[in-house]
């Protein structure tokens, strides 16, 4: 039953739902006693107003390309992955057992390793949640939450007893060897003549995101796989009767997930702090929940979700140092994003199909009483 | 380990289950219903941020569960509002309600006391100060019962004593009452509920309100008795525990507190590691009693230990057929 023409569908509702998020954190910023429009312009000056700004803007938002691919790909076979953190956080332990173990001659070489790595071991604790949803039936929204603290105490011995150089207090492991190191933006744009500011992180990660956009796509919309991937996502029993092994696609819907999720950590791991600390993720699996919702699930959703709170992070970031708003403003904007582009998407959507429902027959008898009750959401 | 080592250790079992145990029976009552429930850990850190903040205000702890509990209810209406009325997705509510609470509460925390994110310490009459039971004092010389009396029953906050009242109350409403087997057939089959005449609609809201009255207690719990004020992020998964007790204890009250009471063992236990040594003879690492819950949630999941079945209809909106 399609009400509204794709248009509204794709950029009218979530746009909608971002403008009750915005306005919503407007009237935070002025109950804590704050200028919105400063605020706004503050955060954009400091997010986009410098290549400094801008390269950590693209950092974080490739870090939240990953995890919102994650969770996207998880989508379409309607499985709900909130173990990105726990996934990306084992990607770490991979990016760093490749780089600290193995001689890596140059970084194009160490950039496939260490990512092949992290892909593996996210993966892997992505497979494992998998495994039991589809063997045993246990909700898989349940077992990534469970991963996530389980990742979290893994990280924490392994930071703790096992990879911390002698002599260090810090849990955290050695610096990774000069040959890993990957070029930033400064370095890979120099040669071209263009002048970007040394200090930012923003490194060839972002590259690699953008392939996995691209390839992503390819995957869901141009391959057999994926629209078995999406075939099951939309009807269990179709897909089995039409000889899907809903098993098959569970593992490795998930092990794709995983992965992504996991090489999240050739950007923030390898590109930027260049050794494995705790907490190295900061809660970027989870904002990989309200991209993939905002992005609708798409790759181009996702790559521009990622971009806009890529910015949120660098501009909250920028309003922490200069006025009395705290980071975790950023955390009420993600919750409310979630809560709008995901949980009440209906709120939204209901509306708006008995406007176009109006629009589309002035006339002739009034829609029956089934055009209220709309399609649930993907 | 001698007996007095025993005690103790048993006491803060009871002190860390307390917290664990009422956010359980909130998600079993949520859960029974067919509302999943993974915002239980941000109710009760708003619960624990808004009855701290009241408490730190006025001086009257009182103030501040009633504050704590409003703030959780008004997180279930939110809840309710997406998942039942507008059919959302409950997963992602739940979600959205936690990230809500992390942030909201470091932000108001700032605006008013400026301290980092934190309440000021609390004391005197804007905490529930613990209660020693009659005749505490004089059995205290009485071997083994006497200690067992006055260190492990007597001296717990009003609270820790509601939570324990709370399970056979829970019991006797889920099991005993009308309403308590409405709530359950609306968890398992909600279209026979809706066929009977009963509103699905209005029982789910009943469920998800007493689930947030329950968060409600044990987040203020956290913040004005187990420690004295609020400090960012406090509720420490400690939801997503109870999330775990409530599967573990198959969505059943008497278990939920069997369930409640282990999980925060292991908690007594990740802070006396010495214990753990002299008991079973080598050294557990503290990282592993702390992933311990998780990890036997995972495998009581898979089904290795007798299999837990969740209420049929959990997790789907309710569309009535027209």
């Amino acid at each position: 039953m399609d009400v509204m023409p794709k248009w509204a569908e794709v950029i009218l509702v979530p746009l909608i739902s971002l403008l009750l998020a915005a306005v919503l954190s407007a009237l935070v910023i002025l109950a804590i006693g704050e200028d919105p429009i400063a605020a706004v312009n503050l955060m954009v000056k400091g997010a986009l107003g410098s290549t400094y700004g801008w390269g950590y803007t693209l950092y974080y938002a490739t870090n939240f390309i990953f995890t919102g691919l994650a969770v996207a790909v998880a989508f379409h076979a309607r499985l709900f992955n909130i173990g990105g953190e726990g996934q990306a956080m084992l990607g770490g332990l991979g990016v760093a057992l490749a780089a600290l173990y193995i001689p890596w001659p140059h970084w194009t070489l160490a950039l496939i390793g260490c990512g092949v790595m992290a892909g593996v071991l996210g993966a892997i604790w992505a497979a494992i949640p998998g495994w039991l949803q589809a063997k045993r039936g246990s909700h898989v929204v349940i077992t990534t939450i469970m991963f996530n603290f389980i990742a979290a105490a893994l990280l924490n011995y392994v930071l703790v007893n096992v990879m911390r150089p002698p002599g260090s207090m810090d849990p955290a492991s050695a610096r990774f060897p000069e040959a890993v190191h990957l070029p930033t933006l400064h370095e890979l744009l120099a040669p071209l003549g263009i002048a970007f500011s040394k200090s930012a992180p923003a490194n060839v990660s972002l590259l690699v995101a953008v392939g996995a956009c691209v390839a992503i796509w390819m995957l869901i919309w141009r391959t057999r796989l994926g629209y078995e991937i999406r075939a099951y996502g939309h009807s269990q029993p179709a897909a089995k009767y039409a000889g899907i092994s809903p098993v098959r696609i569970t593992m490795i819907t998930m092990i794709i997930s995983g992965a992504l999720a996991g090489l999240m950590a050739i950007n923030n791991v390898m590109g930027e702090s260049e050794r494995l600390v705790l907490n190295a993720t900061e809660g970027a699996g989870f904002i990989g929940i309200a991209v993939a919702l905002m992005g609708r699930s798409h790759p181009v959703g996702v790559f521009f979700a990622a971009l806009l709170f890529g910015f949120l992070y660098q501009g909250g970031a920028e309003l922490a140092l200069w006025t009395s708003i705290p980071r975790e403003l950023i955390v009420v904007i993600q919750a409310l994003v979630i809560l709008f582009t995901g949980a009440l998407d209906n709120m939204v959507r209901m509306p708006l199909e008995r406007l176009f429902l109006m629009f589309r027959r002035p006339g002739p008898p009034k829609p029956g009483p089934r055009s209220a009750q709309s399609e649930s959401p993907e | 380990m001698d007996y007095i080592t025993l005690i103790q250790l048993l006491d803060s079992t009871v002190r860390l289950a307390t917290p664990l145990l009422l956010a359980c029976l909130a998600g079993l009552f949520s859960e029974r219903a067919g509302v999943f429930d993974i915002g239980l850990e941000g109710k009760m850190l708003a619960a624990a941020f808004f009855s701290a903040a009241l408490a730190s205000l006025t001086g009257s702890v009182w103030l501040g569960l009633a504050a704590g509990i409003a703030s959780s209810l008004a997180l279930s209406a939110v809840h309710g509002l997406a998942s039942i009325t507008f059919r959302g997705n409950q997963l992602i509510s739940g979600v959205a309600i936690n990230f809500l609470a992390a942030g909201m509460t470091v932000l108001i925390a700032q605006d008013w006391f400026a301290q980092g994110g934190r309440t000021p310490s609390l004391f005197g009459g804007a905490r529930f100060e613990p209660i020693t039971l009659p005749f505490a004092e004089a059995m205290e010389s009485v071997p083994v019962i006497g200690p067992l009396y006055e260190e492990l029953i007597s001296g717990h906050s009003i609270l820790v004593y509601a939570a324990f009242l709370a399970v056979p109350l829970t019991w006797w409403i889920l099991f005993r009452t009308r309403f308590g087997l409405r709530l359950r057939a609306v968890g398992e089959n909600p279209a026979a509920v809706d066929t009977a005449g009963v509103s699905v609609v209005g029982l789910r809201y009943a469920a998800v309100a007493i689930a947030g009255l329950l968060c409600g207690v044990a987040g203020a719990y956290l913040s004005t008795a187990l420690q004295a004020g609020f400090v960012k992020d406090m509720s420490a998964g400690r939801g997503f525990i109870a999330l775990a007790a409530l599967i573990f204890a198959k969505w059943r009250p008497w278990y939920a507190l069997w369930a409640t009471l282990l999980f925060g063992l292991f908690g007594a236990l990740e802070t006396r590691p010495d214990v753990i040594q002299s008991v079973i003879g080598i050294k557990v690492q503290g990282q592993l009693l702390g992933a311990l819950p998780y990890l036997m949630t995972v495998v009581i999941l898979a089904g290795f230990v007798g299999k837990a079945i969740p209420p049929r209809a959990g997790g789907e909106p309710y569309v009535k057929e027209r």
